[in-house]
């Protein structure tokens, strides 16, 4: 058995598919450094990052992928799943080898390739949907989330184009980063030092805006106004909107 | 904005939860410059679900619940007692805005109750979402209601100001809505539907000429039609419905089972539960005339008026139509696959597209996502062939495939001993 160590970052795993084509031998496992190894291993390689190995494999990617197959990458890795870094790896290798095999839905890994990317597409839909902000008082509206995937990146984008006019602050509770947009740019930024709001995602009184209250009671009012008693259905609403959202819906607060 | 506002949203919500509508799809534009907003198009974003289960996109309320019509379906009919209140136009400007701000919604779904005229209520409509996009730069969702018998001038107003403007049908037949709306008759509906057409059309062709003239209604338009209110069968709403959809613009074509909300009135049928299944086989019945390239008449026609409900109109047709199986999913066309009970389209898509590189068997479909429960009847794949419709009989392929009711039946292999208490 082959494998492969590197530093589990997107380019190492990069430099990893061309040291490979270099030294013309393919790994059967990609592990960490340190991470201990299966019984009966050949070949134990370690891959030194390589920005430029990297962004040479990228380009190759950029001619032989389509925007959306790429798109699929890079959601693939921001799954964070402990499979997807060799699932990458043979997902490039079988694009790289054969043409057009992207599309090619009856090979497995292709086929399970497109559908983590559906699956972590799906989740920053619901991040979409289900983010909600509260107003401080300095102005800055402030969102908690927790995602299932890393996919906080995917969404920024989306979200500095719709609230283009209010600073606002969104902050990964699970994996302690998130993005602050100052009315200019948009900064990753991390906090070292917890304060009480960036662990339960709620903010105190004292920090929030005086109309805030008001607002979410209006939304709480709306969202119990808005429900047919006839038709109640909370099999559907959690089918649409799962329990592990309700923590930081004010509507359901 | 005051704790007074509160009473009226919860009346003005609650007037309006009866309209279906509440997409926030069918247009892309980004956000400009020093505004609030933008629309996604595509899927559109669902910002919640409400206990009904059904989606919170937009903020749907009513500018008020006080109406001149006396329409047997409606809440909000002149002749009941219920309360009644009217937002002014900064309190909705203001509850839009800020709810957009705190990502609650899409943007604002308005509708209103007639009050002296149809022109006089459209005129205060249109100025809300005036007032929105020109003062406070609100760059989201709009969705109008457009009132029917309201003038083209205004009209065409909205369109400007709207993503998307719908007039509602409610009844499928123009006797029975003669029947529970005296005051309202077709002519009213169909105006304002054909105003909304041609300003479309002009604007194609402005569009044509000068590449930033302003859009008219982007999102088109939609409308709406109540279900089990009057005994029209499937067949009359469905031929309808795919007549509406020749219309310039007509996006959708919602389907509201009927909530006896007025129950007192006799001239509408008592019913325990609004017709829950009935309108979701009308909602697939709708998305294969417009996702599937089915006709109407190949739905429904007069030997078959109504849909089944035990299973869905896709398997119906196929198992009144057995000679068109099995399918080859590995020659057959695009549409042929289409039409395969258990294939949705982007199974289809894929299946064409992965066909290219070898044969499909069953265990890879299976995998691509086909539901195999249902289509295994229907097609043949690399495998040996198995016993398709045509062997079985749609019969019993229908029984086999019609869901058994939940209830437990007694174990029959199991044996029971009674012990009669003493």
């Amino acid at each position: 058995m082959i494998i492969f160590r590197y530093d589990k970052t997107f380019e190492g795993l990069l430099t990893a598919v061309f040291e490979a084509y270099q030294r013309k031998i393919f790994p059967d496992q990609l592990l960490a450094d340190g991470e201990s190894a299966p019984l009966f291993v050949g070949t134990d390689v370690h891959i030194d990052t390589n920005e430029e190995y990297a962004a040479r494999v990228w380009r190759g990617a950029e001619r032989r992928l389509s925007g959306t197959a790429r798109a699929m990458v890079i959601c693939c890795w921001l799954s964070e799943l402990p499979e997807a870094d060799i699932l990458l790896f043979r997902f490039f290798r079988k694009t790289f080898d054969t043409p057009y095999m992207e599309i090619n839905f009856g090979d497995p890994d292709i086929l399970e390739l497109s559908k983590i990317g559906k699956r972590v597409n799906g989740e920053k839909h619901r991040m979409l949907q289900f983010l909600r902000f509260q107003k401080t008082e300095d102005g800055t509206f402030f969102a908690p989330v927790e995602p299932l995937y890393n996919v906080l990146p995917l969404a920024v984008s989306h979200f500095r184009d719709r609230f283009a006019d209010q600073p606002w602050l969104i902050y990964d509770i699970r994996r302690h980063y998130g993005y602050y947009y100052d009315l200019n740019v948009v900064s990753e930024i991390s906090f070292t030092d917890a304060e009480n709001h960036l662990i339960t995602g709620l903010l105190d009184d004292r920090l929030m805006d005086k109309d805030e209250r008001l607002f979410q009671k209006l939304w709480k009012t709306y969202f119990r106004a808005t429900a047919i008693a006839e038709r109640t259905n909370p099999r559907k609403q959690r089918g649409d909107m799962p329990v592990r959202y309700w923590k930081y819906l004010t509507e359901k607060q | 904005m005051q704790e007074a506002t509160l009473e009226k949203l919860k009346v003005l919500a609650e007037s309006a939860k009866y309209d279906v509508s509440c997409s926030s799809s069918g247009t892309v534009r980004r956000n400009t410059e020093g505004t609030l907003g933008n629309t996604v198009g595509g899927l559109g974003i669902c910002h919640s679900f409400a206990d009904d289960g059904r989606c919170i996109s937009l903020l749907k309320i009513m500018l008020t619940n006080v109406c001149m019509y006396d329409c047997a379906y409606c809440i909000n009919r002149r002749s009941n007692d219920i309360r009644r209140a009217t937002f002014s136009v900064t309190e909705v400007v203001e509850l839009t805005m800020e709810f957009y701000r705190r990502n609650y919604i899409e943007g604002l779904f308005l509708s209103s109750g007639v009050v002296r005229n149809p022109d006089y209520t459209m005129e205060r409509m249109v100025r809300i979402a005036k007032d929105l996009r020109t003062i406070h730069r609100f760059n989201g969702y709009i969705h109008l209601k457009s009132i029917p018998g309201a003038g083209q001038e205004l009209v065409n107003e909205a369109g400007r100001y709207a993503d998307r403007l719908s007039v509602n049908i409610e009844i499928p037949t123009e006797a029975n809505l003669k029947l529970l709306a005296p005051e309202k008759d077709y002519r009213s509906v169909y105006q304002p539907m054909k105003f909304i057409g041609q300003g479309l059309l002009e604007n194609k062709e402005d569009r044509r000429h000068y590449r930033h003239a302003p859009r008219f209604v982007p999102a088109g338009q939609s409308t709406q039609m109540i279900v089990g209110a009057t005994p029209e069968n499937d067949r009359d709403i469905l031929r309808l419905s795919s007549a509406l959809y020749t219309q310039p613009g007509m996006r959708r074509v919602y389907y509201s089972g009927f909530v006896p909300v007025n129950s007192y009135d006799s001239r509408l049928p008592a019913l325990k539960q609004p017709p829950l299944v009935r309108e979701n086989r009308l909602y697939q019945a709708d998305w294969l005339l417009r996702f599937y390239q089915f006709r109407v008449d190949e739905i429904v026609d007069d030997t078959f008026p109504q849909l089944d409900l035990d299973i869905d109109p896709k398997l119906a047709w196929a198992l009144r139509h057995p000679e068109k199986f099995p399918v080859d999913v590995n020659t057959a066309a695009y549409e042929l696959l289409l039409r395969v009970p258990g294939i949705g389209v982007r199974s289809a898509q894929q299946i064409v597209a992965a066909r290219r590189f070898g044969k499909l068997g069953f265990y890879q479909l299976k995998k691509i996502g086909i539901v195999m429960k249902k289509a295994q009847y229907f097609i043949t794949c690399r495998e040996l062939p198995v016993q398709t419709v045509n062997e079985l009989s749609p019969t019993h392929v229908r029984q086999l495939l019609t869901p058994q009711s939940r209830k437990k039946t007694v174990d029959e292999r199991q044996l029971s001993l009674v012990f009669e208490e003493e």
